[in-house]
């Protein structure tokens, strides 16, 4: 149909939607305009954004490796070869990563060790996201006295120091898994919190909002198919940036001897056995500072990218 | 401005308060005590103890004890370290946290700010990607990574700077643990920097500035340095956290006679007292200097004390 013809129709009145030429003008123009979803949007941009699917790559190569290897590895993470102790990085007996000084293999107590990393990070970031989304979101969407003291509560909770109060807490009620996820969780929920709840506030007084409640939309419809779906892309870039400063809190208490239990490690911890012995023995901290910093790095370019992909109004 | 401050200022006092009860409710609620023993003490000296550090008395009663102390400026006398006050160990400890802590900040803002300034002016180059990268590696690499890698290059290798002690903080000995404190910092406000330099040469008034013709250094100088500089106000209270928790760590790896390593110790040995009293000072500290971002802050921008 040439831009004549349609001009022509237009200005005789003539809608599509009727007859056969209607129809497939319909049809054609439905094609040209088929939206791209926020999502598909952002994926675009992630995708021209190397530096993020390439640090992407490198965490799932990780991630699977820790989660893979140790199905097969011939070594356990406790398992010493007396034959070779404190040995570098070798061929002989396969310690690709060399030895430590009870003779365990370092290749696979780094994999153990990410796969322990990673796992307080996704996990105690759970814990900070469920705390943070629920009380932000809450605060943000009744407004009022119940926003205030919500709010007031985390802006007095910001100026509590946790580091001391998380190491008071693993000293006095002893060390276990658990109480470090709990106790990481409990701290850094609060950013979480602040953004769902400033974001919340926002979405609550938009049009489309307004349009759905004068729609008669239920509060908990409204909630679940329009304020949930425009949360989730901020609240995938902080759980992103969050679980990478977890990983760190977690070896920053492996390193003041509060992390996870020996022999069971993490990276944190091998990095801190390891700096104890950099001048005789320097690939003991290597290889595991390697592993958590390429972790670290991997995570925060991701979220910054996924931060340029979702949020794009800063660039 | 003046009731904006004072009701900053008194914003502060029910955190503080908060600080001191969760500190000390938690570890009053703590299983074991400081003079738990291996051997059972006669009950007679037991006894003697407890009363002298007022243990024999009801919680509440005690908590009203330490409130008022510390309303008073006493944090109380140490358990472990017997004949010594808190008081005496944080004035004993505090300078050399404070050196280090002072120096690594100084730098961090003196080399950050120019770096994340480069990198905004000359956006999506080779001068933003490269320090925005080295940066992202900053933040990646623990401090108790890189301090034994300076320790092994700057000491051992090159022999130029002690590998650790404090000297009574003789200059050659600040160095290094500052560095190691403020390489985080330094990538931190680089990243800060970029990002609010951008934001405000997006924004309309530098528009203006240029449109009436201004040179660029005009432009850069006179008009986007200074609100870009704004939110460096603001990373007061952040800085002083990753301050505390850094020296925490830098002070075990330096062997720095600073408060982190009382305040570890006191938590391994039960040491109730030292523990609460650092654990307030670092509170206090926070809320200080967030304390004195908000004034500035409100002082230097407007809109925030109308709000």
């Amino acid at each position: 149909m040439t831009d004549e013809r349609r001009r022509l129709m237009r200005r005789l009145n003539w809608y599509p939607g009727r007859g056969a030429v209607g129809k497939m003008e319909t049809a054609l123009e439905q094609q040209e305009l088929e939206g791209r979803s926020l999502w598909r949007d952002a994926w675009i941009r992630l995708r021209h954004n190397h530096a993020a699917i390439a640090s992407l790559i490198v965490l799932g190569l990780i991630a699977l490796a820790a989660v893979v290897i140790p199905f097969f590895w011939p070594y356990g993470y406790a398992q010493p070869d007396w034959n070779l102790i404190n040995h570098g990085p070798t061929f002989v007996g396969a310690h690709i990563f060399g030895t430590d000084a009870l003779g365990r293999d370092l290749f696979i107590r780094v994999m153990w060790g990410s796969r322990i990393s990673l796992m307080i990070g996704v996990v105690a970031t759970m814990v900070t996201l469920v705390i943070g989304v629920v009380w932000g979101a809450t605060a943000g969407y009744v407004g009022g006295w119940v926003d205030g003291l919500m709010m007031r509560t985390v802006d007095i909770l910001y100026s509590v120091p946790f580091i001391p109060f998380v190491i008071i807490l693993i000293v006095l009620f002893g060390r276990n898994l658990f109480l470090v996820f709990a106790a990481i969780g409990a701290v850094s929920w609060l950013d979480i919190a602040r953004i769902v709840r400033g974001q919340t506030l926002s979405l609550r007084k938009k049009e489309f909002i307004e349009a759905a409640r004068a729609a008669a939309v239920p509060g908990r419809i409204i909630i679940r198919r329009h304020i949930v779906p425009n949360l989730l892309g901020i609240v995938i870039i902080y759980v992103t940036l969050t679980i990478p400063s977890i990983i760190l809190f977690e070896a920053f208490l492996s390193f003041l001897g509060l992390g996870v239990q020996a022999p069971m490690t993490s990276l944190g911890g091998l990095v801190s056995d390891g700096a104890s012995v950099l001048q005789s023995y320097p690939y003991l901290l290597y290889f595991p500072a390697i592993f958590l910093a390429a972790i670290v790095y991997c995570f925060n370019f991701v979220g910054d990218g996924l931060r340029d992909a979702l949020d794009p109004k800063d660039r | 401005m003046l009731k904006y401050t004072l009701k900053r200022f008194f914003g502060t006092i029910p955190t503080l308060f908060v600080i001191i009860t969760l500190s000390f409710f938690l570890l009053h609620a703590a299983p074991g005590g400081p003079f738990d023993m291996e051997r059972a003490m006669p009950p007679q000296i037991k006894a003697n103890i407890l009363k002298m550090y007022h243990l024999n008395e009801p919680v509440w009663k005690q908590y009203f004890l330490y409130l008022g102390n510390i309303l008073h400026g006493n944090f109380g006398p140490s358990y472990v370290y017997r004949g010594t006050t808190v008081n005496d160990l944080i004035k004993q400890g505090f300078p050399v946290d404070l050196i280090v802590g002072g120096f690594a900040l100084l730098g961090a803002l003196l080399i950050g700010i120019p770096i994340g300034i480069i990198a905004a002016l000359r956006q999506n180059s080779p001068w933003d990607y490269g320090p925005m990268a080295a940066a992202m590696l900053g933040l990646s690499i623990p401090n108790f990574v890189a301090a034994p890698l300076l320790i092994l290059a700057f000491a051992v290798a090159l022999r130029l700077l002690p590998a650790g002690g404090w000297a009574g903080g003789s200059p050659l000995f600040v160095i290094l643990p500052a560095v190691s404190l403020g390489l985080p910092l330094i990538a931190y406000v680089a990243r800060m920097m970029r990002g609010s330099m951008v934001e405000v040469l997006n924004s309309p008034f530098i528009r203006t500035a240029r449109a009436k013709g201004l040179p660029e250094h005009t432009v850069i100088l006179r008009h986007a340095l200074r609100p870009a500089l704004l939110p460096m106000v603001s990373f007061l209270g952040p800085a002083v956290v990753g301050v505390i928790t850094g020296s925490i760590v830098i002070e075990e790896i330096f062997g720095l006679p600073g408060i982190g390593r009382f305040f570890v110790n006191g938590a391994l040995n039960r040491d109730y007292t030292l523990v609460m009293g650092v654990t307030i000072l670092y509170g206090m500290l926070i809320l200080t200097f967030n304390f004195i971002a908000d004034v500035l802050y409100g002082f230097l921008d407007p809109r925030t004390r109308h709000q």
